[in-house]
């Protein structure tokens, strides 16, 4: 998908989504020294906060880090300066995810979020067996993985023996609320 | 005491252990559970990754609901569920545009004060001494690892609870149970959360590193009161040990457990029979 | 009949290039009582000035009005003028011309125009100003010294070397400060004691020095050249006049056990103690919180074993009197405790630092107090957890600083200095040892201060790394640090075995509750405010009170002892006359219509309004009144503005001349 430079969100607009002042972070670290994810990404929050302060915004939206962040909350909850990183973070999702800009190895992440959506905007509540197999089905198919059709395969027996998997659909009688909550959320601008 | 109760989709999936638990303990100690009727989803990871506006709205949903079935106060038991709840109450009352914006898009009054309570909030509100005074079976054996995880704690401003560096409030309980809990390093420290699916590697090692400081530590046990959390670290703790050589045998009691075995409840009537690391030899015979 | 002089300047090109002057002067000739109007290039040049005397003279003036620069420029000068001429100085007014005109208009009719109206509401002015005298006020030629640290023993040792008493007020039992602790003194590494315990000797022995340790103000009363100062000297149970300070008491003593103030914890102490052996004065103080014969009425080993018979169990606490002229404040800083134990909701410390959990988590001064070689380690680097010599050591700077979430925002400036030190005192003591350094900047901008630092790393090998630390935490004995290195971009984590927090500075406890004894502001972190940041960094808005040292603003020990030099000149130029001069544009209250509601003496910022009576030659007391104290009275007109019977008003500001210069426009 084409993606319009032009179009790409100013650190401004990145500062109004996620409520937070991002020209207040003076690169102190902290958040990079508390994340537990911080080892394997590409850009460790300081520098993604960076590339944003920059207007290097397309850097941003497409690491990959942004997808390896697990919304842990450590960094927001120690900067010293009170900017909000992980609302950053998710700021960045949510827009790389609109202009189909997210990662493509941070792929399977990016399915699970999307799938799951789907799945309660259909039943209002998580079906979990359908979100299994609609999860695994679409890994397989964009990255022909087919070890992903195997993943905790053998859990799925000790599950059942434990009462814990549910083949009853779950769901809502008033799923058209849903439906409008979702359309009014996503389709009407989505921000 | 009777409080709204919002399960969330975890507590009525493969998690259904965790609300059997919260059932049993808190009937136990007299705290009536009221299920909302017709709750959804909170949007957990998946609504605050992909889009701001459903981040809000599916919670503030649940908080209308509430609201209309005449709730005050709400329980919680997953803390991803409580906190997009606490997030949603928080923007809506602080920017009136958002809150009319939010209420058109959720067909229903929403005005943010409904309380939302954690598991650990509720034993506190029944009293701890009353449920030191109601234990009919010391936990003694148990040497508890208590693991608070990440959303239980913060962001601070929000969660409002407890010290988000050093939480004591999870160590006050099972102290009552007359167990142990033992001083280690990974109480606040991320599991891999929702990622079971979508990122596995990264659950194994995170949870790896919390299993390995509470083995460190002395801890026979963890304690959770968060459903993602004993998934990672109960249900996985198999292919951790697999994939890091290590053996752990380190079985996860939602509080929820400890609070019903000390108060005499049984294995069936928790659900601890349903957990996938098996239990203590001691915990076995309530 | 008014005979005014109106002196119009060009300021070269800065008035006249906007106003008329010419124009200007030609139609202020027609304004009622304006005998001459003149206009030249640079009023405020000698010929300038010596046309307005000419004309004094020979128009037989009366007042004037210089229309020219802001007063806060030339007011004096053009007043000097004057009063050579023999005119009374306070008849002269400003137009300002040129700041309220010239410099923010552009068009040349309406701003001479404007200028022209300047003028004739100045002359209004003129009309009515009184022929004030300068108010003279007598001066105690003593000073009052609060606080005996480096600033404080530099302040005394000036103004009593200038020839005028001093009274030096110490609540610790020695004076010395913090300097007193430190190890060795950045960037010479200078042992600080030996720099210092000459000047601390000096103060203790100078004939014009009055030191009172142990000891608090307890109340200030008065105005500058006038202060009378209570004082409490805490009850030291130790007879000053028999002891000799031979330590035998302190060697008898079972109770050994208290944690030591001056080594911050990391040692202990008894309880009749010394703070440190060269302390000034000599002699020792009794914890009345521990002791046991005070307390219980048990023990009293030392009182037995005292030759001289100098311990005094009915010893309390006395309050003493003294008259000042001036006051310096120097009372220092304490650093930010990290733990959770804070006053303030917003500053909640740092539970992930594990400051107060693990014991080999320290503070900056308490690892001074390890390396110093009068430490309670005798100067080995030791943890105190287990008494091993760390082979690594994380220094951790900007604790508490530089932090809008849970500390201070403000930079606590010496701590990257004394860091580096910090490196390099460990690794002369530990040569196998390794330094680790997280720092967000380096901030070494005094003289061979960057040098210094580059020094710790190139030759002394301490390892830096530009990130914060994330978390603390102990693992089979060592401290597992969790930082970051953003130049790398990565995460940082390093094994220790000891951690020293270089924590905040702020200003000393009790700092809130003697700035309002003294009526000195202070800001949101309970610094001290100067005058003016720039020009004026040494007084305070309070006239007599003086401020130096670290109880202003987080600063070095060089800076602190010449800002205490300052302020001692500061009190020097006010001793220097047997009275000080005061201007008279001060309130004064009508005391014939004062109805005593005393709502100015309510108002005062400045307590400047005192109620009084007036009483018959008998006796009788005919009215209450409220009355100006003209020392210290600073003409802010906020009396003038309350009072409901308009009889307050200001000298040279009054309100008839405000109407007249309305109505002068109009």
């Amino acid at each position: 998908m084409e993606t319009t430079l032009s179009s790409l969100p100013g650190p401004r607009e990145i500062e109004s989504l996620s409520h937070t002042r991002i020209v207040q972070c003076y690169q102190c670290g902290k958040c990079t020294a508390g994340c537990p994810m911080a080892g394997q990404m590409d850009a460790p929050p300081t520098r993604v906060m960076r590339l944003v302060q920059l207007g290097d915004v397309e850097a941003a939206l497409r690491a990959k880090s942004i997808w390896q962040c697990v919304s842990c909350q450590t960094c927001s909850a120690r900067c010293p300066k009170e900017v909000d990183c992980a609302g950053v973070m998710d700021a960045l999702r949510q827009l790389a995810f609109e202009r189909g800009m997210a990662s493509p190895a941070e792929r399977r992440t990016v399915i699970f979020q999307r799938a799951f959506l789907d799945n309660i905007r259909r039943y209002g509540r998580l079906n979990e067996l359908e979100l299994i197999a609609r999860f695994k089905g679409e890994v397989f198919l964009r990255g022909r993985a087919v070890g992903v059709l195997f993943e905790d395969a053998d859990l799925a027996p000790k599950l059942q023996q434990r009462g814990k998997l549910h083949v009853r659909r779950q769901r809502v009688k008033n799923r058209g609320v849903v439906e409008r909550i979702f359309s009014r959320a996503l389709d009407g601008g989505g921000r | 005491m009777k409080l709204g109760y919002y399960p969330g989709c975890a507590l009525h999936g493969s998690s259904n252990d965790y609300e059997q638990s919260v059932r049993a303990s808190l009937a136990a100690l007299g705290v009536e559970l009221d299920e909302i009727d017709e709750w959804i989803c909170c949007g957990a990871t998946a609504a605050h990754s992909l889009n701001h506006k459903l981040a809000v709205a599916l919670p503030a949903r649940n908080l209308a609901l509430a609201r209309q079935q005449g709730h005050a106060e709400i329980l919680a038991p997953c803390p991803m569920c409580s906190m997009q709840l606490l997030k949603a109450a928080r923007a809506v009352r602080g920017d009136a545009a958002l809150r009319a914006e939010i209420e058109t898009i959720v067909e229903a009054p929403v005005d943010g004060g409904t309380g939302v309570l954690n598991l650990i909030q509720v034993f506190e509100r029944a009293g701890i001494d009353k449920i030191k005074s109601a234990v009919k079976r010391p936990l003694k054996e148990l040497k508890a690892a208590c693991y608070y995880g990440c959303l239980l704690v913060r962001p601070p401003a929000v969660a409002a609870f407890d010290d988000a560096e050093q939480p004591r409030s999870m160590e006050a309980v099972v102290a009552a149970t007359g167990a142990a809990a033992v001083e280690w390093n990974y109480r606040t420290e991320c599991c891999g959360a929702g990622m079971t699916m979508a990122n596995p590697e990264t659950v194994l090692e995170l949870s790896h590193r919390i299993l390995e400081n509470a083995a460190a530590h002395g801890a026979n046990c963890l304690a959770v009161a968060c459903p993602m959390c004993h998934v990672n670290l109960d249900m996985k703790q198999a292919a951790i040990e697999k994939r890091y050589g290590s053996h752990y045998g380190l079985p996860v009691y939602y509080l929820s457990d400890l609070v019903g075995m000390a108060l005499g409840l049984g294995a069936t009537e928790l659900g601890t029979d349903r957990h996938f690391v098996a239990a203590p030899v001691g915990a076995k015979e309530a | 009949m008014a005979r005014i002089g109106v002196f119009i300047c060009w300021c070269g090109e800065n008035i006249a290039r906007t106003v008329d002057v010419v124009q200007a002067a030609e139609a202020c000739r027609a304004i009622p009582g304006v005998r001459c109007a003149e206009h030249y290039k640079y009023m405020c040049s000698e010929p300038g000035q010596a046309l307005i005397r000419g004309k004094i003279a020979s128009e037989r003036l009366d007042g004037a009005v210089v229309a020219s620069c802001s007063p806060h420029m030339h007011l004096k000068t053009f007043r000097r003028a004057a009063a050579a001429a023999g005119l009374n100085p306070y008849r002269i007014e400003i137009a300002n011309v040129r700041e309220h005109c010239s410099w923010v208009h552009h068009d040349k009719a309406t701003a001479t125009a404007k200028a022209i109206d300047l003028i004739r509401m100045a002359a209004a002015k003129v009309r009515y100003d009184r022929p004030l005298e300068p108010i003279r006020v007598p001066v105690t030629r003593r000073a009052l010294v609060i606080g005996g640290g480096v600033a404080g023993i530099q302040a005394s040792l000036d103004i009593a070397d200038a020839g005028y008493e001093v009274v030096l007020v110490e609540r610790d039992p020695s004076i010395g400060g913090k300097m007193a602790g430190l190890s060795e003194t950045f960037p010479t590494l200078d042992c600080s004691q030996c720099i210092l315990t000459p000047r601390m000797v000096e103060a203790g022995q100078h004939p014009r020095i009055r030191l009172h340790t142990y000891s608090e103000v307890e109340d200030v009363q008065g105005f500058i050249g006038n202060f009378e100062v209570t004082i409490r000297k805490k009850a030291r149970y130790v007879d000053m006049t028999k002891c000799t300070g031979c330590g035998e008491c302190m060697k008898v003593c079972p109770l050994k056990r208290t944690l030591s103030e001056f080594d911050f914890g990391m040692g202990t102490r008894p309880a009749i103690y010394m703070p440190f052996p060269q302390a000034v004065p000599a002699r020792p103080v009794v914890d009345k919180n521990v002791c046991a014969k005070i307390i219980r009425n048990g023990c009293g080993l030392c009182e037995k074993k005292c030759a001289p018979g100098a311990i005094n169990w009915k010893d309390h606490d006395e309050l003493i009197k003294e008259k000042v002229g001036a006051i310096v404040v120097a009372t220092g800083y304490k650093l930010y405790s990290i733990g959770r134990e804070q006053k303030s909701s917003k500053i909640t410390g740092y539970g992930e630092y594990g400051y107060g959990k693990y014991k080999d988590v320290i503070d900056a001064l308490q690892f001074e107090r390890l390396v110093s070689a009068s430490g309670p380690t005798n100067g080995e680097i030791k943890r105190p957890s287990d008494g091993k010599v760390p082979q690594s050591i994380v220094f951790i700077a900007c604790v508490g600083s530089r932090d809008n979430a849970k500390g201070l925002a403000y930079c606590s400036k010496i701590c990257c200095m004394y860091t580096a030190k910090h490196t390099m005192l460990y690794k002369h003591k530990v040569h196998s040892g390794q330094a680790h350094v997280f720092y967000m900047d380096i901030r070494a901008g005094g003289k061979g201060y960057d040098e210094f630092v580059r020094r710790a790393i190139e030759q002394d090998g301490a390892k830096y790394y530009r990130g914060r630390v994330s978390k603390i935490t102990l693992e089979n004995g060592k401290l597992i640090v969790r930082g970051a290195d953003t130049l790398a971009g990565t995460p940082v984590t390093v094994e220790a075995d000891m951690v020293v927090l270089a924590a905040a500075m702020r200003p000393a406890d009790g700092i809130e509750e003697l700035a309002q004894k003294l009526n000195v502001g202070y800001d949101e972190n309970g610094f001290l405010l100067e005058s003016h940041p720039k020009l004026r960094p040494v007084e305070t808005n309070s006239a007599g009170v003086l401020i130096c040292g670290a109880c202003h603003a987080p600063k070095d020990i060089p800076e602190s002892v010449a800002q205490a030099s300052a302020a001692a000149s500061k009190v020097a130029v006010t001793f220097a006359a047997s009275e000080l001069t005061r201007e008279p544009e001060i309130a004064r209250i009508n005391e014939q219509t004062c109805a005593a509601c005393f709502a100015c003496v309510r108002t005062c910022p400045y307590h400047a309004v005192e109620r009084a009576e007036i009483r018959a030659r008998n006796g009788t007391l005919i009215k209450y009144t409220a009355r100006v104290n003209q020392g210290l009275c600073m003409g802010c007109g906020t009396c003038v503005a309350v009072c409901p019977s308009k009889s307050a008003d200001i000298d040279g500001f009054s309100e008839e001349q405000i109407y007249s210069m309305v109505e002068a426009l109009a």
